[in-house]
């Protein structure tokens, strides 16, 4: 035989040029082996593995790229790189955040009567002896999680009613007036609002109307609204908005009043949206810290009212419970109590919003034919 | 009249009517009132720290060496944040609208929110306990390395609660904001527009580049200045893990304190003059972040017709 009966296998003229389809496997394969390697002389550290191996991966695919196939299919192969790379780096905190609480957070869970008990009595005493001879962890978050509902829904009972009837000011009567827009545009301004300027207003406000130094729930549950309305007012406008004017129409054609046609037909088509809407504001204010310090005090003991005395509420509770332990000595058992709070108000607030995404989810509004 | 007998036939209904408008304009209108009352609240309470005598105020010498040190801590942890921030997220925003496959992109999205609906009091226990003590060897590191720089002058804080510590947590906390504003923009961006790019023989990254990011650059200033909003306001971060002292240019010592912070950490113990500054400080802290909002605002609602965003 001779050589140039052998079959050669070319390349086709639109494929030259072009890095081959297991190029990224091959260069993230030599990238991790590089690295690891690299870590191995410096001593192993899982973070430094994976930032090596990706800046190794991008500079030898981009240097690749630049040889064999030009300067501007380098850039993209760059481009694309770091873009892929900033997510990463975006999951890095999430991921961290969620592994601390959950490493830190389950032994404090785990206590019994975490969740049934206050800190009512519960001094520096017991967490010196816990520590030292090995009792139990006393004391729980039953008034923190008391607290923390009580001010939510006391906020929400509030603002649900005000965003509300504002979102159908908005799209049913606003047509455009200069009201309407200034309306909007003072309720996007006011979701930025820092929350602790919300929790001043509310303190400076009772303390003016009230009497200097009032302090309770209902302080902070006016604090959280002033946060809660312009959430509110915005994802019900968005939903009223897509409500079809087909329909409006055909109950104005039947002869229905606008304000029956409103509550009858428009609401109720709508309602799914505005209720998930509702319960993310819910999910937003429940963790709110700085607006609740400084209007409801603290309290260690168990406060059902509303209207009168000091409330602890979780975040609160956090807060203190990492500042200010119980036991100065010793803060292991508070920095205990503070990751197990911190727990279950992640888990409030993830359920939350589960919740808010089956709603919307579950009873979607059908708009189409 | 003879139609009026179609329009009047039931005056239940008519009234019904009317008091339903009424009460949503009375909603509508309590909102601005709430927004108004907000400030001339917080003004009468802080009225007395104004005028009060310079020695009364904490520190000694009035009002206003009490308020500018906290003004530039916020101000400087507010940048840091950004700073950090802004190319992250405009890339996650790029990642979620542009890169990934279409079935993902949407649940990609739902991972970011993730990291806003975290509360802040848990950012901060973690950037107290786990991120400070973490980064305290870069800050060695660093103060080893590059101390002539002013920024990164020795020593190092031995526990890493710096100024520097709390913006990396600030910026985890503004760049879900900024990603879903952004990518909100990015995907408006007209298809012929791409198409035309890509028909043209652009790569993704010149596609990029020549059509998505010149029609979302109001639409990125916007969301990056709301960034900036809720970074200059955000306390528990701060007040968890910074170990608050006098202003100093180095990121890495221990010092610096910010307007939120100094409220959280004060208010609860305070009384009679101390409330009226503290609140006169939150006034403060009301404009700035007003300012900010108002501008990027504006901004938005200016190229709303033809960006659609928001």
């Amino acid at each position: 035989m001779t050589a140039t009966l052998t079959p050669v296998k070319k390349r086709s003229a639109l494929t030259k040029g072009q890095l081959p389809k297991w190029a990224p496997y091959l260069v993230l394969a030599v990238a991790l082996v590089l690295s690891a390697a690299i870590m191995a002389l410096i001593g192993f550290h899982a973070f430094g593995w994976g930032l090596v191996s990706a800046i190794l991966f991008a500079a030898g695919l981009v240097g690749w790229s630049g040889a064999v196939e030009g300067s501007r299919k380098a850039k993209d192969k760059l481009a694309t790189c770091l873009v892929v790379g900033s997510f990463l780096i975006a999951l890095l905190p999430l991921v961290s955040v969620i592994w601390t609480v959950l490493v830190n957070g389950l032994p404090g869970l785990m206590d019994p009567g975490f969740l049934t008990t206050s800190m009512n009595g519960v001094t520096g005493a017991f967490d010196n002896k816990s520590v030292e001879e090995g009792a139990p962890v006393v004391g729980g978050i039953f008034h923190a999680l008391i607290g923390t509902l009580l001010i939510t829904l006391v906020a929400t009972i509030i603002s649900v009613p005000i965003g509300l009837l504002t979102a159908i000011y908005l799209v049913e009567y606003g047509n455009d007036r200069p009201l309407a827009r200034s309306i909007t545009f003072f309720v996007d301004v006011m979701t930025g609002i820092p929350s602790i300027v919300a929790g001043l207003f509310a303190a400076a406000f009772f303390f003016a109307i009230v009497g200097p130094g009032t302090k309770t729930g209902a302080v902070a549950a006016v604090a959280l609204s002033v946060l809660m309305i312009p959430v509110v007012v915005r994802s019900s406008e968005e939903m009223l908005k897509i409500v079809p004017n087909e329909l409006r129409e055909a109950a104005y054609a039947l002869g229905v009043r606008k304000w029956r046609t409103i509550l009858k037909v428009v609401i109720p088509t709508a309602i799914s949206g505005i209720a998930s809407g509702v319960t993310l504001a819910i999910a937003r204010v429940i963790g709110e810290t700085a607006p609740i310090l400084v209007t409801a005090g603290f309290a260690t003991s168990i406060n059902y009212n509303v209207f009168s005395g000091w409330m602890a509420s979780l975040p609160t509770f956090i807060y203190t419970q990492i500042l200010n332990p119980t036991s100065p000595s010793n803060p292991d058992p508070s920095s205990q109590r503070a990751w197990g709070a911190a727990l279950v108000l992640i888990i409030l607030v993830m359920l939350l919003n589960l919740i808010a995404r089956l709603i919307a989810r579950a009873f979607a509004p059908k708009t189409g034919r | 009249m003879t139609t009026t007998s179609l329009t009047s036939s039931r005056g239940a209904g008519r009234a019904g009517d009317k008091v339903f408008s009424g009460a949503t304009l009375a909603a509508g209108c309590l909102i601005l009132a709430v927004l108004f009352g907000v400030a001339l609240f917080l003004v009468v309470q802080a009225f007395p720290a104004l005028t009060a005598s310079p020695d009364m105020i904490k520190g000694g010498e009035g009002f206003f060496a009490y308020i500018w040190p906290i003004v530039i801590g916020t101000l400087i942890a507010a940048t840091i944040a950004l700073v950090i921030a802004t190319p992250i997220a405009i890339g996650v925003a790029l990642f979620i609208s542009h890169f990934a496959p279409r079935q993902l992109a949407s649940s990609l999205g739902y991972v970011v929110d993730l990291l806003a609906a975290i509360p802040s009091v848990v950012y901060g226990a973690w950037g107290a306990a786990f991120l400070a003590k973490e980064i305290s060897p870069a800050y060695n590191w660093l103060a080893s390395n590059m101390g002539w720089l002013p920024i990164f002058q020795g020593p190092a804080s031995a526990t890493g609660k710096t100024i520097l510590t709390a913006g990396i947590v600030l910026a985890v906390m503004i760049l879900p904001i900024i990603t879903s504003l952004t990518r909100e923009i990015f995907l408006q961006t007209p298809k012929l527009h791409e198409e035309a790019s890509l028909a043209l023989g652009a790569t993704r990254w010149e596609m990029i580049k020549m059509a998505v990011l010149p029609f979302a650059r109001p639409g990125i200033i916007s969301a990056v200045m709301l960034g900036l909003g809720r970074a200059l306001g955000e306390t528990m971060a701060v007040a968890l893990v910074l170990s608050s002292g006098a202003l100093t240019a180095s990121l890495i010592q221990t010092g610096n304190q910010t307007i939120a912070a100094e409220i959280a950490l004060n208010f609860p113990e305070a009384s009679g003059i101390q409330v009226s500054t503290l609140i006169a400080a939150g006034l403060v802290l009301f404009v700035i972040t007003l300012g900010v909002n108002m501008i990027a605002r504006w901004i938005i609602t200016r190229h709303k017709e033809f960006s659609g965003a928001n």
